[in-house]
């Protein structure tokens, strides 16, 4: 063995290791299906855009993994699965919420919309999609759906925000991609067809 | 030139998907029968896998299978560097050991939480310099360095060689690799102003917003691959060799990449996508792999540090004289990346030196494994030599403007140790342009004004990165509907090139943008080869290609009309989606009429003959499989000569408190000069973006290492500090010089990774501006290190920090 070995307190040899250090990072445990054995879904109704959803749900579940896995729409997004990144917005009674952060049981008196749900029945964008395309805001994309949310419930509490406003409210939502410039662009544009 | 799509902003197809979420990326498909796979992951940083005891796990109900680095490398695993799919030699923390795929990931973790795997420790190291110590421990298993072609080797230095290097001095080892043109001695003779340090640029994780997930299935023989790239028909090409499937057998989907900076370009740096391949084939179940960002952060791969020394030596009227740059790269634990030569390359081309010498060695530690990472090298040395010219003009008493004019690469000029010369080149365009809109000249009346404990700080900064390739493929098709097919094997990363080089077809048949359809998103619907979207290449690389495709279709469209409706070729043209005779618009055909004629010929018009010889065996698959289903202009793309570089040009003005060591970018300017722009907006978003990587660099990004265990401590978005809203400039200007290079058809050249490596130049420079000149020699510079630096004490323990010597 390497000399090194001592001055860096390696454990000499062969050791076991548990699972518990071998996985770094579970999936299920963060969207609510790591639960102990012998809970039972239960079955719970969601205000999803308008419409009412009868939905099987864990106990731990996430909203973000109920829209997704659940009701398939997989408009929002998990960039993070944690709290960090904000690629999950979606509104709650307007506002916007990182839906991997919250429990579908906890939304039975909610109203919850998701990036499919802002489109008029016509297919018509809403003005904030319309203003992200016309400002080209999105680069890859990914984060967008969380970006429009972020900025869809920004605008339903102050229709008219400045710049730096509109900053603030979508601080949450990280852009790896940069292209924060070209969403706030949106944003303002949005204000404007929204008139 | 007037152009009808060039440099005209236009939408992207994809871009209502994006805005609806209706755009689907790997993990948004389903697939019936499909089942899951979760990885077991190294806990230690450099182990051997001695022994795995899954048989609980595998009589579990609902588990299907697993896979092991055995399955994947029957025959052993590479003994190269460079990521596996699997393995049992971990040289990292949380690299891949093994997969289990289950009916759900609940019961697929419940498995792998009843694996036993009993790991051999292996001695690891954190640091290359540690690493280079004579009884330093060694990352690899055979050695701490990867020889080309020899293989793993072992490479020490004496304690006085790398105690001498870290405090300060000029490596006295040998280097692996020495470049250099110029007469460094006399050049440095000739200098009134040198310069002399040490300086480090921390590694930091990739951590595009969408994680490697992918789903596999295999179908009449076929695999079926949902993923994301930089690249499409590149990377797929390459990973049908990384997985072992041939090419044809191989249907790689990909509409849309959640971001891709370098890692995501090239089939080895993604190589976990052979994960669910395999257990799909092995179970014969669709097989989803989702991977979580803390997974992201271990195959996502991460930005080379680098430790460094710099002698830079400057004549008495601000002409570089010479610059001596010696680098230890820290190549993380499963190597990867030329950082270091393409900082000496980046140096010579922004500020062509009289002589230059590069000298560097390559070290492996047990931290993520490195690659390409936007600007490797050329964004890492930006702000390193930004505040060392900005310090000499000061000493030397020449503007911070004009010793960047006196440096500047111009047409005619070369550039880099291999003294290439630019296809063309317009960075005293951009420096003008950028010092103008910005009022460079004005606000230096603002440089270094004060408000209690806040400083203004002035910051200019230019970006480099060879932006253009050639040799590639394209093909173009038409139907009897006469609408034109761009078949685009260029990736949908988010820089809308798919879109951008399809329109120089558009262009050559003047073709109305709403009459062309972009046939993309999945290697079955025939694509041909690019270059992997790596480099800032694509708009250079495949514009080439589409156009001389488009010519292709345009001469076969001229050859069947003079055939039959009389008279030569030349004497042909089209618009208004005709070719008739220049004499009498009234003879000629409508391009439905024509492509429906060639069809009719068939041979050479649909593709069955008198194909380019050179072309790609992927675009060779591909055409043969479109052969005779429409008329086709099908393109090699020849080599062309010479570096087309992109550059930028960016000014900063930040105010700095000395007291929290936290700056505000009151104002920035990223500027371009990169040939003609094809798509505003899209120059813009790349502009915006790599402002925003800029920020990162300088100020905020870097991973972190527990040194007693190996453990990253930066796995997350809030540890390695992405840039947020309130970390960037409310509003980014931009701008860009729009003058064409010959070597491309439209005269475009690409952008993507200097737009961020001038705004950390620039960003770096305002630091030092602010703080009457102190080079801090490091990215990122940290609200600790300021406070320090002003506290006026010495920064050297910063518990957690890799690849400096503040370690
Ligand atoms: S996925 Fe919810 S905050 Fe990142
Ligand atoms: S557009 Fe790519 S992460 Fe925001």
């Amino acid at each position: 063995m390497n000399p090194q070995l001592t001055r860096r307190r390696f454990i000499k040899g062969v050791i076991a290791s548990g699972a518990a250090a071998t996985t770094t990072a579970t999936w299920y445990s963060a969207t609510g299906q790591s639960r102990p054995s012998g809970f039972v879904e239960r079955l719970v109704r969601i205000n999803v855009n308008g419409q009412i959803r009868n939905v099987d749900v864990e106990p731990q579940e996430t909203l973000a993994s109920t829209l997704r896995y659940k009701l398939g729409l997989t408009g929002t997004k998990l960039g993070c699965n944690r709290g960090e990144c904000g690629a999950c917005t979606v509104l709650v009674n307007d506002v916007p919420t990182y839906a991997c952060s919250v429990l579908t049981h906890s939304m039975k008196s909610g109203r919850i919309e998701t990036v499919e749900g802002l489109e008029s029945a016509n297919g018509e964008l809403h003005p904030v999609q319309q203003a992200f395309v016309e400002e080209l805001s999105p680069q890859c994309g990914y984060c967008t759906p969380g970006q429009v949310m972020a900025a869809v419930g920004l605008l339903r509490a102050n229709p008219n925000p400045s710049r730096e406003e509109a900053r603030h409210a979508l601080s949450g939502n990280i852009c790896r991609c940069g292209s924060y410039d070209s969403y706030l662009d949106g944003v303002m544009r949005a204000t404007e067809l929204t008139g | 030139m007037a152009y009808m799509h060039i440099g005209k902003d236009f939408t992207p197809p994809d871009v209502p998907g994006k805005v609806t979420g209706r755009i689907k990326y790997a993990e948004d498909y389903t697939r019936e029968g499909m089942v899951y796979a979760r990885l077991l992951t190294s806990p230690i940083p450099h182990a051997r896998v001695v022994d795995i005891d899954a048989s609980e796990a595998l009589e579990m109900e609902g588990v299907l299978g697993m896979l092991t680095a055995d399955d994947c490398y029957p025959d052993g695993e590479p003994q190269s560097t460079g990521l596996k799919m699997l393995t049992n030699e971990p040289t990292l923390v949380g690299e891949p050991i093994l997969a289990i795929a289950a009916v759900d990931e609940k019961t697929a973790e419940t498995a792998i939480s009843k694996i036993s795997v009993t790991f051999e420790r292996l001695p690891f190291v954190l640091d290359p310099l540690d690493s280079l110590q004579p009884d330093g421990a060694d990352a690899y298993n055979g050695g701490n360095t990867f020889v080309f072609r020899q293989g793993f080797a072992e490479e020490k230095w004496s304690s006085d060689q790398v105690a001498s290097f870290r405090a300060g001095n000029e490596p006295t080892a040998e280097p692996q690799q020495t470049v250099a043109y110029g007469d460094l001695e006399a050049s440095f003779s000739e200098s009134s102003y040198v310069y002399e340090g040490t300086f480090t640029n921390a590694g930091y994780p990739h951590m595009s917003m969408e994680p490697r997930s992918a789903l596999a299935y295999w179908e009449d023989g076929k695999l079926y691959l949902h993923g994301g790239s930089q690249s499409l028909t590149a990377f797929a090409d390459g990973i049908a060799g990384v997985i072992g499937v041939p090419k044809e057998d191989l249907v790689f989907v990909n509409a849309a990449t959640g971001g891709g900076f370098g890692q995501r370009a090239r089939a080895g740096s993604i190589p976990v996508y052979g994960v669910p391949a395999k257990l799909s084939q092995k179970i014969n179940r669709p097989v989803m792999m989702r991977v979580t960002r803390e997974e992201e952060f271990t195959i996502g791969g991460a930005r080379q540090g680098l430790t460094g020394w710099i002698k830079v030596g400057f004549k008495p009227d601000g002409v570089m004289a010479a610059c001596d740059l010696w680098i230890v790269s820290d190549n993380g634990g499963k190597g990867g990346g030329a950082d270091a030569y393409s900082a000496a390359d980046c140096i010579s081309v922004l500020y062509q030196a009289d002589a230059v010498r590069f000298r560097g060695t390559a070290i492996g530690t047990n931290t993520a494994h490195r690659g390409a990472q936007r600007g490797p090298g050329q964004n890492q040395i930006a702000p390193i030599i930004s505040p060392i010219l900005d310090v000499a003009a000061d000493e030397l008493g020449i503007s911070r403007f004009d010793i960047r004019k006196i440096n500047t690469p111009m047409n005619g000029d070369v550039g880099g140790p291999q003294r290439t010369p630019f296809t063309s080149a317009y960075m005293p365009e951009a420096l003008e342009l950028a010092a103008e809109k910005f009022g460079w000249e004005e606000r230096q009346s603002r440089r270094r004004q004060t408000n209690g404990s806040k400083v203004i700080g002035l910051g200019i900064g230019q970006g480099y990165h060879n932006a253009g390739r050639s040799g590639m493929d394209g093909i173009v098709m038409m139907g009897a509907d006469g609408r034109l097919k761009v078949h685009n094997g260029v990736g949908n990363l988010g820089t809308y090139s798919y879109a951008s080089t399809s329109r120089a077809a558009a262009e050559v048949l003047k073709m109305p943008w709403e009459r062309v359809d972009i046939i993309t998103g999945r290697t079955d619907l025939h694509l041909p080869i690019t270059s992997p979207q790596d480099g800032s290449n694509s708009i250079f690389t495949n514009t080439r290609t589409f156009y001389g495709a488009a010519q292709d279709m345009l001469a076969k469209m001229k050859e069947i009309a003079a055939n039959d409706l009389g008279g030569a070729v030349e004497d042909y043209d089209i618009s208004n989606e005709r070719v008739h005779q220049i004499s009498d618009e009234t003879v000629g055909m409508t391009f439905a009429e024509v492509a429906a004629r060639g069809i009719e010929i068939g041979g050479k018009y649909t593709g069955s003959a008198e194909l380019p010889e050179e072309l790609a065996e992927w675009t060779q698959i591909a055409v043969s499989r479109l052969a005779g289903t429409g008329f086709m202009g099908v393109f090699h793309d020849p080599q062309h000569e010479g570096n087309p570089p992109g550059f930028t040009v960016t000014c900063i003005e930040i105010e700095l408190d000395k007291e929290t060591g936290k700056y505000e970018i009151l104002d920035l300017i990223n500027v371009a000069e990169s040939g003609t722009i094809m798509h505003p907006k899209g120059m813009e978003n790349q502009l915006v973006g790599g402002a925003v990587w800029g920020i990162g660099l300088s100020g905020y990004e870097r991973h972190l290492y527990d040194p007693q265990n190996g453990m990253p401590a930066s796995t997350g978005y809030w540890q390695s500090k992405v840039p947020t809203y309130l970390d960037t400039p409310v509003k980014i200007q931009t701008g860009w010089v729009d003058l064409p290079d010959p070597e491309n058809p439209v005269g475009a050249r690409g952008v993507g990774e200097p737009a961020q490596g001038s705004v950390s130049a620039a960003l770096t420079a305002a630091i030092t501006d602010a703080l009457d000149g102190h080079i801090f020699g490091a990215s990122p510079i940290t609200a600790d290190m300021i406070i320090n630096h002003v506290a006026g004490t010495t920064e050297n323990s910063v518990p957690l920090a890799q690849n400096n010597f503040r370690g």
